[in-house]
């Protein structure tokens, strides 16, 4: 497995807010985590590249245990994709993707042609290449989020998380992100809200609730119109698309 | 095409600005050292400090050789000293904190570090085995822990560390008068209110013996960690998913800023605005990676704080302005500036 989570338990102020999660991502598949507001999504991403520590239970990469790695092996690997980061700084396109070379620079070592290669690999995936001047305060939300996953991408991880990050995003470039994440050669996990973006894109599919795992799958397992109706408190009509041939989910307000 | 890397383009143009500033630094200190009640000629300058340094035998009066040499390349040593120290510091924290006006002033340290030595001056506090720098840097520190614990007791946040700074610039400002007022007689309190307005009067090559390499010490220890630094653009979290190991990091160079603080409050006193205008200054002219940064900063304040003393000693004829005042003076319009230069498209 790329990433192994198992039994993993995390509290903040009192509160359980992951409740004894296992799930497994084989490498280069594309999970996708659905849940409502305070499920327990970013909570479990930030465990997976330990921003957080776990309170009990196991996070592995590979065979390794998270637990006992670097910080800065882990960033080597892991890279992630946080909700709506931004800064006041007079930073442009080029400085926060040049960002993502950190883990693989010391201190002193000079700008190498391995960390420029990384970089313009990263600003062309994300089609911003002719960009890299621009300040970041000119960008608007959808452009500063593909910049955060050129950053991502320009630290060359294995595993990418990404928390919600079509929020913000006009139709197109959700789209636009989402197949370029489902392509990428690593191994992904998405929190996303969009069930329709999520089983287009997504491998497999594990749904949260109260910090808890309900469902895992793929998206013809997952997505069912009772589930939907437990954890989000909607109806659905759920049928295969006869476009894409993916899970499609029609919204019920009768 | 994406643009090339900067690192190892035109490096002759930063060389070239790396010697340029140095140049102006030095011609700066030549000044400082020339400028004075009594005018000393750069020639007769220059022959004193190669007496001194080089051994060589120009002849000059004694009057002049200690004037440069004792009183005046020492006060202009000290001053660049200060100025880097304290420009360091106000990039550093601005970067840590997230926060553009975080500053040793702004946030307390330098009322700490005067509270810190103040005790120690008057009250005699450590008996006599503390100096009055030790004093200072264990004000500073109580002073950051106090106001980083009341910060992260309301909430934590890039706004609520300026306010518990506030907070903290009081409580310690309020504390050092009330030392003042009650314990010292008249004459220190003459002399430690100029000298909590800043000064550089009484300076000697001891002190610059402390200053210079805490200055130093500060720069190498910031440029360490100047890629931790951009590292924190997009916050605490970013920086610790990008490998950053954050704790160490921000115990490091806060360390590092509260000693040049500490040191250079216990010195010359608490001199604000350095600290808050020049990386501003430095950013708006270099960008805001700390690999230059951090060196701009530095050598501005440097520059700066030299050019301070100078008008603090010649604005008003026969009397020396406590040095804070002129920072301020000039520091304020000046940050006006930059804000107004560097204004959003709204």
């Amino acid at each position: 497995m790329s990433i192994s989570i198992h039994d993993v338990h995390w509290s903040a102020g009192g509160l359980m807010i992951v409740n004894g999660i296992s799930i497994d991502v084989a490498p280069g598949k594309t999970l996708g985590l659905l849940g409502p507001n305070g499920s327990g999504k970013s909570s479990l991403l930030k465990l997976i590249c330990r921003l957080r520590n776990v309170k009990s239970g196991v996070i592995a990469l590979g065979n390794t245990d998270i637990a006992g790695m670097a910080r800065l092996d882990i960033a080597r690997r892991v890279a992630l994709v946080e909700q709506q980061a931004t800064t006041e700084a007079q930073v442009t396109v080029l400085d926060v993707v040049r960002l993502g070379r950190t883990p693989h620079r010391g201190p002193l070592s000079p700008w190498s042609a391995a960390d420029d290669k990384a970089v313009n690999d990263a600003l062309r995936h994300v089609g911003l290449p002719e960009r890299s001047g621009q300040l970041w305060h000119t960008l608007s939300g959808g452009e500063r989020q593909r910049v955060h996953i050129a950053r991502a991408l320009a630290q060359t991880p294995s595993e990418l998380l990404l928390d919600e990050p079509t929020n913000h995003l006009d139709i197109q470039h959700q789209l636009e992100i989402l197949s370029l994440v489902a392509k990428l050669p690593v191994t992904s996990i998405i929190a996303l809200h969009d069930l329709n973006l999520a089983a287009m894109f997504c491998d497999n599919l594990a749904v949260l609730h109260h910090g808890k795992v309900v469902a895992t799958g793929t998206p013809e397992q997952v997505l069912t119109e009772d589930l939907i109706a437990d954890v989000f408190g909607v109806r659905a009509y759920i049928e295969r698309s006869a476009h894409h041939g993916r899970q499609h989910v029609h919204y019920r307000l009768d | 095409m994406v643009q090339p890397a900067v690192m190892g383009e035109r490096w002759w143009a930063r060389l070239a600005l790396v010697i340029l500033s140095f140049v102006v630094l030095g011609f700066m200190i030549s000044l400082a050292v020339s400028i004075g009640e009594i005018s000393i000629p750069l020639e007769t300058t220059a022959k004193a400090v190669s007496n001194r340094l080089f051994g060589t035998a120009f002849e000059l009066s004694r009057i002049h050789q200690g004037i440069v040499w004792d009183y005046r390349l020492s006060r202009a040593l000290l001053a660049a000293s200060a100025g880097a120290a304290l420009a360091l510091s106000g990039a550093i924290l601005q970067a840590l904190l997230r926060n553009p006006l975080a500053e040793p002033y702004v946030l307390g340290i330098s009322a700490g570090a005067s509270t810190g030595a103040v005790a120690v001056m008057i009250l005699g506090f450590g008996y006599g085995v503390l100096t009055l720098s030790t004093g200072a840097f264990i004000g500073a520190v109580v002073a950051f822990i106090l106001v980083s614990a009341l910060a992260a007791g309301a909430g934590g946040g890039a706004d609520r560390i300026i306010l518990a700074g506030v907070a903290g610039s009081q409580l310690f400002n309020a504390l050092t008068s009330y030392i003042v007022t009650t314990s010292a007689n008249a004459e220190q309190a003459r002399g430690v209110m100029f000298w909590l307005l800043g000064s550089l009067s009484g300076v000697r090559w001891p002190d610059v013996y402390l200053a210079a390499p805490v200055a130093l010490i500060g720069f190498a220890v910031s440029m360490f960690y100047a890629r931790a630094l951009d590292a924190f653009t997009f916050g605490v979290d970013a920086a610790a998913a990008l490998g950053i190991a954050i704790n160490r990091v921000r115990i490091i160079l806060l360390g590092a800023t509260a000693l040049m603080t500490a040191a250079m409050v216990s010195i010359v006193g608490s001199i604000g605005f350095v600290g808050l205008v020049i990386p501003h200054a430095a950013r708006f002219l270099v960008g805001p990676s700390h690999g230059r940064l951090l060196p701009a900063s530095a050598i501005i304040g440097a520059i700066f704080m030299v050019a301070a003393d100078i008008v603090s000693r010649i604005i008003i004829p026969q009397q020396i302005l406590p040095i804070g005042v002129v920072t301020a003076l000039f520091g304020a319009p000046a940050f006006a500036l930059i804000l107004y230069k560097a204004r959003r498209p709204v």
